[in-house]
């Protein structure tokens, strides 16, 4: 009987990161736009929230199947979220200041999730898994098919973008950009379009992790408020200076949200990234895995 | 020999592989105007942000009076009596010259509360009106500071510096983009004050003619090192120097 | 604007506050009353982010705070008059404790403290319902009598409300004016120069912040007797927004910003019943578009078009002048 608080354990682990693998996504791309284009997102919750209802609408609108609709929704919303965020929001304002931008970004959060909710519905809609409810036992935890499929997915993107940032020109330009936009320019990196980039992975990683977590949350206008604040929080305790922090943040909340549901208290489960983020800025403010000074994609 | 009011010694300085600084010592005393110049690369600037404690010197200490003044935040060091002129951007454009002046010496007169609760000038306008006039900026006491030109905002800068009455002060670069009457009465000016009140200058200047009348010793660096030091005229015909500048 | 026309301004602008409310019905004053609450909650945002430049999201659970202080006091049977201050003292407290580590850092860490800080007490207004009522809330707190003169009427709380504001805004016209007023001055145009001048700019921007929560707290402790019933979802993350866009919509580091962006925020949906739901999203639109152009809010406009219509030699402009959110 002493394999059942395990298995228990290994369940809610497991499943912890797989949903914090999806945190992690929407972590590193605000990072990256923190980062690389003094870009602080704060709509970045709704940006997670938005993709999934593009993929509702190409299904009932248009008719589309799952995956032609996540193909639409995933180009919709990096045209939307990622170039004409871009050119329509942050280049003419960030000329005016950080703080101008900080508070545009608020705005367009809020005119992200009113326009869900009052164009498409204030009703939490189901959204459809890419996997069918398959089960598998890994060392007696049950774990979705989903889930497995999620933390995989996940983790391969990471990779991939740890990848391209540190193997490719593209990649390296981007990171000169990030670390000094001036000199990277007087080195002949095309500063602007570093940028673009930026926007536009971000978009795509939002994209992606609405696509996978939005069937557990379900469709809702208000998805955003949560989203973004463990977006935010897993950024900030992780640490900014490599894309490794945000991973390690949003793994961590993943993981923390939920053991907080099966051990302590359901009512304080939304507290503890709260209190988390607190302490971190108090005690160390760089995040887990920052460094004092110097920032890097 | 009593405590010179600024004392460099060893500093070093790194930036990934580029050895910025490399070992310079020299003291200040009370009363002195130094001049540090040398070619582009050489390292002046960056001796001088390790001064300001803007930049962690690798190796070596900087002292003011006596204290160490590594890792001190800009206002601590301020308070401690060392002032500084910019060589861009250095006035609140929005605001008077008065209120620049004002703003200037507030900070050394009283406690926060008294700040809060005292006069709205601090009790400072006829103190800023005489720095105002020695400055011969009596005209302008009410424009706002943004509109002024280039070399009157230099002089509003030095007026800044002065204000608290600091022991040292750091000069970067106050000739850069003045033109001739400007700059004969910016080199008047500081000269005055520096005969009325005896503070020690450090000046960081490419201008030649400026640092040579202006200054009453003259470090020469180049890459990193100091090669050469002395009054303007022993400078002047130094052959090293010379090099330095014309050479590779 | 010479000060003699700035005070005339003034004084007309408060006979009009007088004036306001008499005629009209008892919903219409309560608005009206509103309105000058949050004025008040909007003037300490705008210390904070239009003079010291930092982005708090916490204005609503510091209006919690008072008004749960409040509520708990007076229904135990204290006079408001003695509440009050306690709810002040207490977010002074809080905003000095949050703070401080957020702003020893750089960057904006304050907005992501402040907007964990708001949804914590909102949790804990919810669920520590042997204290605060919980989801249900508090009700039946009385309103201030102070013998000859009461304020259970409506009119007279309002009257009661006017008089309160004028003191917050003279309070701040103090700090304003000096040299605290100067320094925070200093801080937005050339944040590096002011520290080189000696001043402290970790420690002031910290106080603005703490001052700007006990407005928050002022705020609150208005809003207990006003509504007679509180409830944590009146505190939420999304009433710190609104406060917030508030001060940037009325002109933010403008002295009167934050009444001009409180009309427009409760006065304004009122009279566009219309629009019913698209009213966010029109306004959210609307904010995105005026940052765009006009960041300094509408008193930016309005200064703006004086300029264009009215060019004159700028003297002593620098007390009009407002923020450049940086």
């Amino acid at each position: 009987m002493k394999e059942r608080p395990m298995s228990q354990f290994m369940q809610v682990l497991l499943s912890g990161l797989a949903t914090g693998s999806i945190y992690a996504l929407a972590a590193i791309g605000f990072t990256l736009v923190w980062q690389a284009a003094q870009t602080v997102n704060f709509a970045q919750g709704e940006f997670v929230m938005l993709p999934a209802f593009f993929v509702l609408a190409a299904m009932s609108l248009l008719g589309l199947p799952l995956w032609g609709a996540l193909i639409v929704g995933m180009i919709v919303a990096v045209i939307v979220l990622g170039l004409l965020f871009k050119k329509l929001i942050v280049e003419p304002i960030l000329p005016q200041g950080g703080i101008t931008l900080i508070i545009a970004t608020m705005a367009l959060g809020i005119l992200l999730k009113e326009s869900v909710k009052e164009f498409y519905s204030a009703e939490a809609q189901p959204f459809p898994s890419v996997f069918p409810g398959d089960h598998v036992e890994i060392m007696g935890a049950v774990l979705s098919l989903q889930d497995i499929f999620n933390l995989v997915l996940c983790l391969a993107i990471v990779v991939a973008l740890t990848l391209f940032l540190n193997r490719t020109r593209t990649g390296r330009c981007m990171q000169a950009t990030a670390q000094n936009p001036a000199v990277a320019e007087i080195l002949g990196v095309d500063v602007k379009r570093m940028i673009l980039y930026t926007f536009l992975i971000n978009a795509a990683l939002a994209a992606v992790a609405s696509f996978l977590i939005t069937p557990i949350y379900l469709a809702k206008f208000s998805n955003g408020e949560t989203l973004g604040m463990i977006a935010f929080i897993a950024a900030i305790v992780g640490g900014f200076n490599q894309i490794r922090g945000a991973l390690v943040g949003g793994l961590l909340i993943g993981v923390l949200d939920n053991m907080t549901a099966a051990y302590v208290t359901a009512e304080y489960r939304a507290a503890l990234p709260l209190v988390l983020l607190i302490v971190i800025i108090l005690v160390r403010p760089q995040g887990l895995l920052g460094t004092a000074e110097g920032r890097a994609v | 020999m009593s405590t010179p009011v600024l004392s460099v010694r060893g500093i070093e300085k790194r930036f990934g592989g580029i050895q910025a600084v490399g070992g310079v010592s020299f003291d200040v005393d009370k009363g002195e105007i130094l001049g540090l110049i040398g070619p582009n690369g050489s390292g002046k600037s960056t001796l001088f942000n390790c001064i300001l404690g803007q930049l962690k010197p690798d190796g070596g200490a900087v002292t003011v009076k006596g204290r160490d003044v590594s890792g001190m935040r800009a206002s601590e060091l301020n308070r401690l009596g060392v002032g500084r002129t910019f060589q861009q951007l250095s006035v609140f454009p929005k605001m008077t010259v008065l209120d620049n002046i004002i703003l200037a010496g507030q900070e050394h007169h009283g406690t926060m509360l008294s700040r809060l609760f005292g006069p709205g000038d601090a009790g400072l306008t006829e103190e800023a009106e005489k720095m105002i006039a020695f400055f011969r900026l009596g005209h302008l006491r009410d424009t706002l500071a943004g509109s002024l030109s280039y070399g009157q905002q230099k002089l509003v800068d030095a007026a800044m510096a002065f204000m608290a009455g600091p022991d040292l002060v750091l000069l970067d670069e106050p000739a850069g983009g003045v033109n001739l009457t400007m700059l004969a009465n910016l080199k008047d000016r500081l000269t005055a004050y520096n005969a009325e009140h005896g503070t020690t200058f450090v000046v960081i200047e490419h201008n030649m003619e400026f640092v040579m009348s202006l200054c009453t010793r003259i470090i020469v660096l180049a890459e990193g090192r100091v090669i050469a030091e002395g009054r303007p005229e022993e400078i002047r015909a130094n052959q090293t120097v010379i090099d330095a500048y014309l050479g590779g | 604007m010479g000060s003699r026309m700035r005070v005339l301004s003034v004084l007309v602008l408060l006979a009009l506050a007088l004036v306001a409310p008499l005629g009209h019905g008892n919903y219409i004053v309560y608005v009206l009353t509103s309105w000058l609450i949050f004025a008040i909650a909007a003037m300490g945002l705008n210390l904070t982010l239009g003079y010291a430049g930092q982005i708090s999201l916490a204005q609503a659970s510091f209006m919690a705070i008072g008004a749960y202080a409040t509520a708990l006091l007076t229904l135990a049977g204290w006079h408001w008059v003695l509440a009050m201050p306690l709810g002040l003292v207490l977010c002074f407290i809080v905003g000095l404790l949050l703070g401080y580590p957020a702003l020893r850092v750089k960057g904006h860490f304050l907005a992501f403290v402040t907007l964990a800080f708001n949804t914590l007490v909102f949790l804990v207004l919810r669920n520590e319902d042997w204290l605060t009522g919980g989801s249900y809330g508090l009700v039946g707190m009385p309103r201030p009598d102070f013998g000859l003169f009461q304020t259970m009427k409506q009119l007279h709380f309002y009257y009661f409300t006017l008089g309160i504001t004028v003191l917050a805004a003279l309070v701040m016209w103090g700090i304003v004016r000096s040299p605290w007023g100067r320094a925070f001055k200093a801080l937005r145009e050339n944040p590096i120069r002011a520290e080189s001048l000696g001043v402290d700019t970790r420690r002031i921007t910290l106080l603005a912040f703490a001052i700007g929560s006990v407005y928050g707290g002022l705020a609150g402790s208005l809003i207990t007797p006003l509504v007679q019933f509180i409830e944590p979802g009146s505190f939420n993350l999304a009433h710190s927004l609104r406060i917030l866009l508030m001060v940037v919509v009325g002109g933010a580091g403008y002295f009167f910003g934050p009444f001009i962006g409180a009309g427009v925020v409760i006065l304004l949906p009122e009279m566009l019943r219309f629009t019913e739901g698209y009213y966010l999203i029109i306004y959210s639109a609307l904010v995105i578009v005026m940052l765009i152009f006009v960041p300094s809010g509408l008193i930016g406009i309005g200064a703006r078009l004086r300029d264009r219509l009215r060019p004159r030699r700028e003297v002593r402009a620098d007390m009009h002048e407002g923020a450049r959110l940086q």
